[in-house]
């Protein structure tokens, strides 16, 4: 069986979680084996019946107040109860800022490997391999889990969810749990909203980004105005325009930033350095805007446009007003 | 307060990367490494803490002899000492196997560290593994990818980003932190640093000294290949003036594409 752990964010599901869920699934049909989804918290139970579809047979609920707040060291204890009694032969997680955190403290806890932040997964002889970027993008590594359960985290945006509904529903097992207070040393206490953006770059479906070509602060009005008339995009940002001050560390994509998979990323006056490059290469579509036709950017671009950025936003502005107008 | 900071050598992240035929990994001959760039606002902060609060900062590194090229960086900035936990392995991608070691030398070595600092990951291999196990291993809470730490009366905060938001956490001593990207702006060694660097020994404890195990030490995850990842092509340049180009790109995303 392949378990896969359920992040709720804010009331909903994660669509991360889904996604890992959806290759959990695709993976375990493969081997023949069962997928799972494991939901832990307070009150949760009643997100399993959303689980059946996207690809759970059975949906494990751990359901203990403690972990009404997230506190990795309660939450590791709970789910290594949950595997000593489901014994699955592989975990997964988003690798979200929760699954990122949490997925190397249980590996640790149950004495088994982790491959982070995967973005593909085969089955060769029987066995599930992990592929992941390593050295900013610039090779891929493939690993083989050597006891058991696996481990892994899966970048979010880049498996597909199910195509197909996968069933209406399917079984519920409560999982007891234990966990000593004494040993929970650290507790999220509040969350802090930094800027008010809706959303994050890592879940963007739409980047659109700056780089020092923006020129100061005041112009990423302009990517925030883009922005503002797609759908779930997010405003990114290259290093120099972050270290410049014009704009948060939080939009910062690239090695020393986030790493994004999005449907589109758009670069504005970015030059494609490869740092920049090893945290968005993995986007589905990449298009470049830029004054300088040798920019590295247009190497990696799928459609470019060789111009000055002042000009080109308002163009583009004015065209997708008159798309949504007509359509 | 004794803070332990953990330090990674790593390729220069501008380097090219070669891969080796023989076995899964890259070719390190001509690689112009460097500290890992996490590591450094590691380092920093626990510069910053022993200014404010006193104590000792250590730096230790696990890896080859040529390790001791960052724990010399580390002095320069100002660390009280530096140690080398010598593993021989070239990189290994196996996090559980390098907390393990660091786990077992802060228990043996430095009983008496109250924080150990790590930097969110090591670029490189990207892992962003060993903080969070080895904090499991120990027993320590950790807080991962902070932007900023308060230190209170016997208690203490520390804010991690999170998608779209910070997360204030509270935890107790001794713990595991992991820097980020702007918890500060890591300073530059001195001259003064640099000599004096030069001259400070680097003790170095080996494996057997910390007593592991063959089972301790056996690989937790093996690569099975390390390939060269598929190049993106370069696409089409769309000609004409801005207002021309802009209206064909919409019209190919909406419609080719169908990304809106
Ligand atoms: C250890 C390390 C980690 C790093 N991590 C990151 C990271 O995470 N993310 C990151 O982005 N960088 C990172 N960098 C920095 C990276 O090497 C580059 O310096 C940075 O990405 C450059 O940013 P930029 O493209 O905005 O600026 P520049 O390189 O200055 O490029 C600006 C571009 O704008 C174009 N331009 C200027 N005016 C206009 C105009 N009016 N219209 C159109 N185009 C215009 C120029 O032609 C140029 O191509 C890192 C570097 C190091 C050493």
């Amino acid at each position: 069986m392949i378990c896969v752990f359920i992040e709720i964010r804010d009331g909903k599901i994660k669509k991360s979680s889904l996604e890992t869920l959806a290759e959990a699934r695709r993976r375990a049909d493969e081997l023949g084996w069962p997928a799972a989804a494991v939901l832990a918290g307070s009150g949760v139970e009643k997100f399993a019946p959303e689980l059946f579809p996207h690809g759970a047979s059975k949906v494990y609920v751990i359901d203990d107040p403690s972990l009404e707040h997230y506190a990795p060291q309660a939450c590791a204890a709970a789910l290594a109860e949950m595997t000593a009694m489901a014994s699955p032969k592989a975990i997964f997680f988003a690798a979200s800022a929760l699954g990122r955190d949490l997925a190397p403290r249980l590996a640790a806890r149950l004495g088994v490997g982790l491959a982070s932040d995967c973005t593909g997964l085969s089955v060769r002889d029987g066995k599930l391999l992990y592929t992941r970027p390593v050295y900013a993008g610039k090779a891929l590594l493939t690993l083989e889990a050597n006891g058991s359960p696996a481990m892994a985290t899966l970048r979010p945006n880049v498996f597909p969810l199910l195509s197909e509904p996968a069933a209406a529903q399917g079984e519920i097992a409560s999982v007891p749990v234990q966990i000593d207070p004494a040993s929970v040393k650290a507790r999220v206490i509040e969350k802090v909203s930094e800027d008010g953006a809706e959303i994050d770059v890592s879940e963007a479906d739409i980047i659109v980004a700056g780089g020092r070509g923006l020129k100061g602060p005041e112009n990423f009005t302009l990517l925030k105005e883009l922005a503002a008339l797609l759908p779930k995009a997010a405003v990114g940002a290259s290093r120099s325009a972050v270290d410049s001050g014009w704009i948060g560390h939080q939009h910062q994509v690239g090695q020393t930033g986030k790493t994004v998979s999005p449907n589109l990323y758009m670069a504005f006056g970015v030059s494609g350095a490869i740092q920049h490059l090893a945290g968005m290469s993995s986007s589905k579509y990449i298009v470049a805007v830029n004054k300088d036709p040798e920019a590295p950017i247009f190497r990696v671009a799928d459609y470019g446009i060789v111009g000055d950025l002042f000009e080109v936003i308002p163009a583009l502005k004015a065209a997708l007003i008159k798309l949504f107008s007509d359509s | 307060m004794n803070i332990s900071v953990l330090v990674k050598r790593v390729p220069d992240t501008e380097s090219r990367i070669r891969i080796r035929q023989d076995a899964p990994g890259i070719i390190e001959d001509g690689l112009n490494f460097v500290i890992s760039p996490y590591d450094e606002y590691a380092m920093e902060e626990a510069l910053r803490i022993r200014e404010a609060r006193g104590g000792l900062v250590r730096a230790v590194s696990i890896g080859r002899e040529d390790a001791s090229t960052v724990l010399k960086k580390c002095l320069a900035m100002g660390a009280d000492e530096a140690v080398l936990v010598r593993d021989d392995l070239p990189e290994t991608y196996d996090g559980l196997r390098t907390a393990r070691i660091v786990a077992r030398a802060v228990e043996k070595k430095f009983p008496d560290a109250d924080l150990l600092l790590f930097g969110r990951q090591s670029v490189g291999a990207d892992n962003a593994q060993v903080p969070g196990m080895t904090a499991e291993l120990l027993g320590w809470p950790h807080v991962g990818v902070v932007t900023k730490i308060e230190w209170g009366d016997g208690e203490a905060t520390a804010f991690r980003e999170i998608e779209g938001a910070l997360e204030k956490v509270r935890f107790s001593l001794p713990a595991v932190l992991s820097a980020q990207k702007g918890l500060n702006e890591p300073r530059y060694e001195t001259l003064k640093g640099i000599m004096a660097a030069k001259k400070k020994p680097i003790p170095v404890i080996t494996l057997e000294e910390l007593e592991l195990t063959a089972e301790d030490l056996a690989p937790s995850i093996t690569a099975v290949e390390l390939s060269a990842p598929s190049v993106r092509k370069a696409g089409t340049i769309l000609e004409g003036d801005p207002v021309e180009a802009a209206r064909r790109l919409v019209e190919i995303l909406h419609g080719e594409a169908k990304v809106f």
